[in-house]
């Protein structure tokens, strides 16, 4: 790049983010390697947002691979396939991947090594289809977001459908430090993940797909430039390389100039995001009809030996992926996600899912966090937010107890990329904060909800008791005169009787 | 009610943190000051060193004793730098060959009355060293009024290291001899007998803007130059931003060239108000000082074309012929309504806070 090239892409590069040291290569440049079958595989059933799919197969039963073990249910879900032939030997909880450690439902498989797979259904030819038939395909296959957010695809394409949306913005970001999953599924499956673009598009009715893929991904962009060249409706667009970029609303702004309203979802300014390898998991579902059953995993980090990318498949313990790449030293942390907003698991026997991007083992160097300290009002975090918030502001107020100022200067907008810890040179636990009194404020209004709940149904209840007792009360005025007319028409009548036997006699 | 969430939480995202800390940022400020305090050391002798070393030494004590008193690490209080950089800044504002005693004063106020008692780092509504600056002005005006003209430590006739310890401990011995004018003070004291700017500033001893430094004042306000370059250093290195000091020069050089062009008689023109009494300084060294300063870039820009025209103001018709510490004093009471009033623009929100309206975010492309 000459000199004034490099002036004019430092201009244009967004203001708002950071740049870490990014420590993809060289896992990134590894060849992708396949995971031996691992002995045990635990499924969850809730891999997605929305409702945990729900589970058709007993224990004991033999499945093949690819097979439905559970089915979605509700709105959102997804279903969930077996990723291997095999014997199913348990449903019950495992350790969820989340740093709660809260247990999680899962289909615990064991492999039978022979790899049967389901009998496949493959559609001759995909666009000849139906967009609606098309994102049932999608979402029988059990397809979401790869990306981490893990949202049912066949939702968001029918969502894309019915919004009329023009443009499918697919996201090559992949701005986390040490992850280049992306990369590898770009670089390796070029062909299928245009293909797989293209499929989204037909399903949604959309024009175009733009792809935008940071900058520091040279080989990747090379690979889907030579991949779509043949199709102009996929325009490859590389991003300057900087943190948070793969968030939707930074790389829909970047892209499309257009800023999404914060009340509003992507779908409302006509665009949708979907991942790069989430467009390779639709290809694999329609053409060669296989389920989402395995997923490329970086793993990463200073502990690791032979750090890379590891096709696994869901279900893999964390532990079977960190011994096959094998460890240098005793992880300090072990992380499902990137360093910046990944999340810590309490040891390495949690399952990998369909949404885990990589597997991260970090070494006490790498992790350790200095003392925090007092705000000096620097203002580095308020200049790094990509949301254009004020975070020192924010801890400020829920520091002072008051959740409510925070909630007023913005804190719901607060995407939690962690770029303002990040930069933090008093090394405050921003993010800490945040999602604390996020979770209170949520708390705060279910238990209003509640409130409002018990207090209705008690208002309900005194009413009702009112109404009954002045019920009961007119029912036994009612039977009183009852009893009163009765008794004076039988005095009337042994009156009349005793005369009668009086005259009788 | 205060959280502490450290000790109860698992740890959390971000799992990996910029290499960088208070200490740095304190100290990568210090060592771009250093040259032109290292000039003024040669510019005006053992005296001006001896201060310095007092005066920063007064700041870490005073902060030491605070932390002391409450019970805190002083070692890891005192190695965030921000004492030594308040100590500092204040040394290279005082008339060089100060009193000892000036020095000391002045570093304990800074450090105790305008820091600590606020609440210590972070907490004070006041830039320290500046007030450190005003009380010392104005409960010494005369020690604090006194500068002299440059005697290279080199000179001949310059204090050796023994004079310079006497001038430390007893002031100038006969102030005529050696004291001289700023060329703020010199404009203000003829403006005000009677006499022009035009025939003033043309006289044989008037005092010049010297690009060199070599002329009397405080070591940040002569070596205008390198504190300068040294700003730009701390721009270049992202430690403070170009919108402070852009708006206070501008703030300054503006109404100063436009009263320049009313009437040269009355008023200085934009340059001598740019490179003298501590513009620089106070541009680059002072006005950004991160507590104090609003955190928004807009209302950066406005706190500091505040600071650049109060200080015009106050030079020009106040009482003192320096006007950058008030100026940027009173800039400082305005910071928190300024943060209250000017927030940066939330992603998918317009300026008032309201969502974006998503018709026209759509007809965009
Ligand atoms: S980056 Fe840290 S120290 Fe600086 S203003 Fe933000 S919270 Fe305060
Ligand atoms: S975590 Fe929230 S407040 Fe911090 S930089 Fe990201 S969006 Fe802004």
């Amino acid at each position: 790049m000459g000199l004034i090239e490099k002036f004019l892409h430092n201009l244009k590069a967004p203001r708002w983010g950071v740049h870490p040291d990014d420590h993809k290569r060289p896992a990134a440049d590894a060849p992708l390697r396949e995971l031996p079958l691992p002995k045990r595989l635990y499924i969850p059933l809730q891999q997605h947002v929305g409702q945990p799919a729900r589970p058709i197969v007993l224990v004991g039963q033999t499945v093949l691979k690819g097979q439905l073990i559970a089915e979605a249910q509700g709105n959102i879900s997804a279903p969930v396939h077996a990723s291997a032939s095999g014997r199913v030997v348990s449903i019950g909880e495992v350790t969820a991947p989340h740093p709660s450690g809260l247990p999680l439902v899962a289909i615990g498989i064991e492999p039978d090594g022979l790899d049967t797979t389901a009998e496949l259904t493959i559609p001759a030819d995909p666009f000849a289809l139906s967009p609606a038939e098309l994102t049932r395909l999608v979402a029988a296959a059990g397809v979401v977001g790869l990306g981490g957010a893990t949202f049912p695809s066949s939702v968001k394409l029918a969502l894309g459908k019915r919004s009329e949306v023009t443009t499918l913005i697919v996201n090559g970001g992949e701005c986390e430090p040490y992850l280049s999953c992306d990369d590898r599924v770009m670089r390796d499956f070029a062909a299928s993940v245009i293909d797989g673009v293209r499929l989204m598009l037909h399903a949604m009715g959309a024009r175009e797909a733009l792809v935008g893929i940071e900058d520091n991904k040279p080989e990747a962009i090379a690979a889907m430039k030579r991949a779509s060249a043949t199709f102009p409706e996929i325009k490859v667009r590389p991003v300057p390389a900087r943190y948070p970029m793969g968030s939707d609303r930074q790389l829909i702004v970047t892209l499309t100039g257009k800023e999404v309203p914060s009340d509003c979802r992507a779908a409302d300014v006509g665009v949708i995001v979907n991942n790069v390898s989430t467009a390779n998991a639709v290809h694999r579902a329609i053409r060669l009809g296989e389920p989402l059953i395995r997923r490329i995993v970086t793993v990463n980090g200073g502990a690791v030996w032979q750090p890379g990318n590891i096709l696994a498949p869901i279900g893999t313990l964390a532990s079977d992926l960190l011994a096959f790449a094998g460890l240098k030293s005793e992880p300090a942390r072990i992380v499902m996600g990137g360093p910046m907003m990944g999340a810590v698991l309490p040891h390495a026997k949690v399952p990998i899912v369909k949404g885990t991007s990589g597997i991260l083992a970090f070494n006490e160097d790498e992790i350790a966090a200095p003392e925090a300290g007092a705000c000096i009002r620097c203002g580095t975090c308020t200049s790094a937010c990509p949301m254009g918030l004020l975070p020192l502001e924010m801890a400020a107020q829920i520091r002072a107890g008051s959740l409510n100022g925070a909630e007023a200067l913005g804190l719901a907008d607060c995407i939690a990329c962690g770029c303002c810890a990040y930069v933090c040179p008093s090394h405050i636990p921003l993010v800490q904060y945040f999602s604390h009194a996020k979770g209170e404020l949520s708390e705060q209004s279910r238990s209003r909800l509640r409130n409002e709940a018990t207090k209705r149904l008690a208002a309900e209840r005194v009413v009702r008791l009112e109404r009954e007792a002045i019920e009961k009360a007119e029912a036994a005025a009612r039977r009183k005169a009852e009893r009163a007319a009765q008794k004076a028409a039988e005095a009337a009548k042994s009156a009349t009787e005793s005369k009668e036997t009086e005259a009788a006699e | 009610m205060t959280h502490n969430l450290t000790l109860t939480a698992p740890p959390t995202a971000p799992h990996t943190l910029a290499a960088n800390s208070i200490s740095r940022i304190m100290l990568t400020v210090a060592a771009t000051l250093a040259p032109a305090t290292l000039y003024g050391f040669w510019l005006y002798g053992w005296p001006s060193i001896f201060l310095w070393v007092i005066t920063v030494l007064a700041a870490l004590f005073g902060e030491a004793l605070c932390i002391k008193l409450a019970g805190r690490s002083v070692v890891s209080a005192l190695s965030d730098g921000s004492a030594l950089l308040t100590g500092w800044l204040l040394a290279i504002s005082l008339p060089p060959w100060a009193p000892w005693w000036i020095g000391v004063l002045g570093g304990l106020f800074a450090t105790i009355l305008a820091k600590q008692v606020f609440g210590g780092l972070g907490f004070n509504l006041f830039n320290p060293a500046m007030v450190g600056r005003v009380f010392l002005l104005i409960s010494f005006p005369v020690q604090m009024t006194v500068w002299v003209a440059p005697l290279p430590i080199t000179a001949a006739s310059a204090p050796g290291f023994h004079d310079g310890l006497l001038i430390a401990a007893h002031g100038i011995p006969s102030m005529d001899a050696v004291s001289s004018a700023t060329l703020l003070g010199f404009a203000k004291t003829e403006l005000s007998r009677g006499i022009d700017l035009l025939h003033s500033l043309a006289g044989t001893n008037a005092p010049g803007i010297v690009l060199s430094g070599a002329r009397s004042g405080s070591m940040g306000e002569t070596a205008s130059l390198l504190i300068l370059a040294g700003g730009m250093v701390l721009i270049f290195l992202r430690i403070i931003s170009w919108h402070i000091p852009a708006a206070l020069l501008a703030g300054l050089a503006l109404p100063a060239a436009i009263a320049h062009g009313i009437d040269p008689t009355r008023y200085l023109d934009a340059s001598s108000h740019l490179f003298s009494g501590g513009a620089m300084l106070g541009a680059f060294f002072i006005a950004t000082d991160y507590v104090t300063s609003p955190n928004s870039r807009i209302g950066q820009l406005v706190f500091g074309a505040g600071c650049g025209f109060l200080t015009f103001v106050i030079r020009t018709w106040g009482g003192y012929p320096e006007g950058m510490a008030f100026a940027v004093l009173l800039m400082n009471a305005m910071t928190p309504v300024i943060d209250r009033y000017i927030r940066p623009r939330i992603l998918g929100r317009d300026w008032r806070g309201a969502p974006l309206d998503p018709a026209t975010q759509k007809g965009k492309s």
